[in-house]
């Protein structure tokens, strides 16, 4: 998700989606036979795009983003356009306030039931009785690492703390490598709440100025504050270090390995416990083909579609019926799916009140730019 | 007879000016006297056609300031202002460093070689913007190009890319050719023979240069400036590619008031505000325009 090259990649799949031809009869029975997605870059294996097109005559149109804020101010602009969004978990209550986004048709989803219930349970608090969203993904944000060059700097140290990035002094010795942090305040403070012990949830202006003490003086040892680019610069070895999401990291491991550049990459959730993410399938309030859309969730609610999206994105999804048919690699890999044990120490973000989210937003400008 | 002609021809560009200019500015105006609201579009108040004068009455009584006064409670937004001037300013005097040179010598070249140089700083047009910025990146990136060459021939790496000196380049390099047009346009109008009079006055080519050549260039140096100045002060791009995070420029500002706060208000305001700062060296060169024609 969370972008890589999220400029080249949009709209990608318009010539893919455009070549297949049309079903007989769909068109009688909804009334729609086009389809327009709005997603997170590199989220979604094209073939299923693809298969969804030539299973319905549905013509996709799918269009990519790489930033909650940009997705967010474009649906409660209005007339997108737009049949599906991807926002996450945390945003997904203004959307619901704002009337931004429409009630599902339950009965059009006949696959609803095989979702996992304590994630339901988890989504609940954003999204009471499961009305508006499907959930896609699920993720962590951590720390993706190389390990040689981390190794070399920082000898006998476990990268299994929050405490390798955000203690001034551990932070010091892998500048000259390079070191990314997410350009994402509501995510950085969570995590940096929760290093310092205090609720990620707090509303309390006091514990932000903590955490913002606490980046300012391990700020002088971060190269960038970027949400996407530090998958490739991790990939290509121009970086040793990024507090970045699951799956990106893994990607990028990936990249590397298929490069085969010598870089060996590896990703953490630190003991200390981080934050997991949902993204979720939504209908804008003024999506203009809603048949479809609602055809289009069905078909990703199917375990076997969604164990292959999984097995592209390297994200975990929310359907329980699925796990067993995605890649053993990725199933049994607790940084994709978290063991219970890790489970205990994730924790969900809340929605921010406005005045709140000025405040938090403020306090991350002085961090960025140290002043 | 000749003024109505006048007159008539005058309304394309006032319409345009209108539709193109005011509209969307007054539509600006007002959003930045609204408060923000979790609502489609996120902002209030709005105009409650139904209740006729009444709602356009209540509407125009919500509209308030507070948004403008929050701007100046906050030093982030004057420092914000000071840094976007700042850079714009060191990147017009570079370019204006820079491009006269290029602009004097393409218009001192004989014919052919003069179109195909012109030629030549028009080129980089026709790779599209974003990608020659990428380019930069991959020239300074910590492995990249500059460090590449540099260190085959024994030097030292230079690393200043996510810089303001990445910045810098970045506009110089962006901008240059908006400088150059302008000046050669004044440069190649010139008339030959004003050189020849001042030499056959006792004119040194030097003195000759400094002495009529210079102050009859100055109205497309100005040209040229106020054409870099302006964008290069909201100038969003660059800085957030080959700038670090301390480059604080107004264009980042305006992203986090529209996208991360959700405040339109606050983003419009922040926008009327350069608006109106960038007004004043438009009024002066007009001004000086005048004086020179008049």
């Amino acid at each position: 998700m969370r972008g890589w090259m999220a400029t080249l990649g949009v709209a990608a799949m318009l010539a893919l989606a455009a070549c297949s031809p049309k079903a007989e009869g769909d068109k009688a029975a909804s009334g729609s036979t086009e389809l327009r997605i709005y997603n997170w870059s590199d989220y979604i294996d094209p073939e299923l795009l693809a298969e969804f097109t030539k299973e319905t005559g549905i013509k996709v149109t799918y269009d990519t983003f790489d930033s909650n804020e940009v997705l967010e101010t474009k649906v409660l602009q209005g007339g997108t356009g737009y049949d599906i969004v991807a926002p996450s978990n945390h945003n997904l209550p203004r959307y619901i306030a704002a009337g931004a986004i429409q009630p599902l048709a339950k009965d059009k989803l006949p696959g609803l039931d095989k979702l996992a219930p304590d994630l339901m349970a988890h989504l609940a608090t954003f999204d009471p009785g499961g009305k508006y969203a499907v959930p896609y993904m699920q993720g962590t944000i951590g720390i993706g690492y190389n390990a040689d060059a981390v190794a070399k700097r920082l000898p006998g140290v476990k990268v299994d703390s929050w405490a390798v990035v955000f203690d001034p002094a551990s932070l010091a010795k892998l500048k000259d490598c390079g070191v990314y942090f997410l350009d994402a305040s509501e995510d950085m403070y969570a995590v940096a709440l929760n290093y310092l012990g205090k609720d990620p949830n707090s509303t309390n202006p006091a514990d932000y100025e903590a955490a913002t003490a606490l980046l300012l003086k391990v700020r002088p040892y971060v190269r960038k504050f970027h949400s996407s680019e530090y998958i490739e610069a991790l990939a290509n070895g121009d970086i040793c270090v990024a507090i970045g999401y699951s799956g990106d990291v893994l990607q990028a491991r990936d990249r590397a390995d298929e490069a085969k550049n010598g870089v060996k990459l590896a990703y953490a959730i630190p003991k200390e416990g981080s934050q997991v993410w949902f993204d979720v399938f939504s209908i804008p309030k003024d999506a203009p083909h809603v048949d479809a859309a609602h055809k289009f969730l069905a078909f990703m609610l199917r375990p076997e579609v969604i164990a292959r999206a999984s097995n592209y994105t390297q994200y975990a999804n929310a359907n329980a019926a699925a796990t067993p048919l995605v890649d053993e690699a990725i199933r049994n890999d607790p940084n994709v799916y978290p063991t219970a044990e890790v489970s205990k120490r994730l924790f969900v973000t809340t929605t921010k009140d406005q005045a709140l989210l000025r405040d938090v937003n403020r306090q991350w400008t002085r961090v960025l730019t140290g002043r | 007879m000749r003024r109505e002609r006048s007159g008539l021809a005058a309304i394309v560009p006032l319409l345009w000016l209108a539709i193109f200019f005011a509209f969307p500015f007054l539509l600006v105006a007002k959003l930045s006297l609204s408060d923000t609201a979790l609502a489609m579009p996120p902002y209030a108040p709005r105009i409650d056609w139904s209740q006729g004068l009444a709602g356009v009455r209540a509407f125009l009584a919500a509209l308030d300031g507070e948004t403008y006064a929050r701007l100046t409670q906050d030093r982030l937004y004057l420092d914000a202002y000071l840094s976007s001037l700042r850079l714009a300013a060191i990147g017009t005097a570079l370019l204006l460093l820079i491009g006269y040179p290029i602009a004097y010598g393409i218009s001192r070249c004989p014919d052919g070689v003069r179109r195909a140089l012109v030629m030549a700083v028009v080129l980089p047009f026709w790779t599209s913007f974003l990608i020659r910025i990428y380019a930069w990146i991959a020239i300074l990136k910590p492995a990249g190009l500059l460090n590449t060459v540099l260190g085959a021939v024994g030097l030292p790496a230079i690393n200043i890319l996510n810089t303001e000196a990445a910045v810098i380049l970045g506009l110089v390099y962006a901008y240059l050719p908006f400088m150059v047009l302008p000046l050669y346009a004044v440069l190649d109008r010139q008339d030959e023979s004003l050189i020849e009079a001042a030499q056959d006055l006792g004119c040194t080519p030097v003195s000759a240069f400094w002495r009529v050549t210079f102050p009859l260039s100055l109205r497309g140096a100005a040209a040229g400036a106020l054409l870099c100045f302006i964008p290069m002060a909201g100038e969003f791009v660059i800085p957030d590619l080959l700038g670090g995070s301390e480059t604080l420029m107004l264009g980042k500002v305006i992203w986090t008031e529209f996208f991360a706060n959700r405040d339109w208000p606050a983003a419009s305001a922040v926008a009327i505000v350069l608006l109106a700062t960038l007004t004043v060296p438009i009024v002066l060169f007009e001004r000086e325009q005048r004086k020179v024609v008049g």
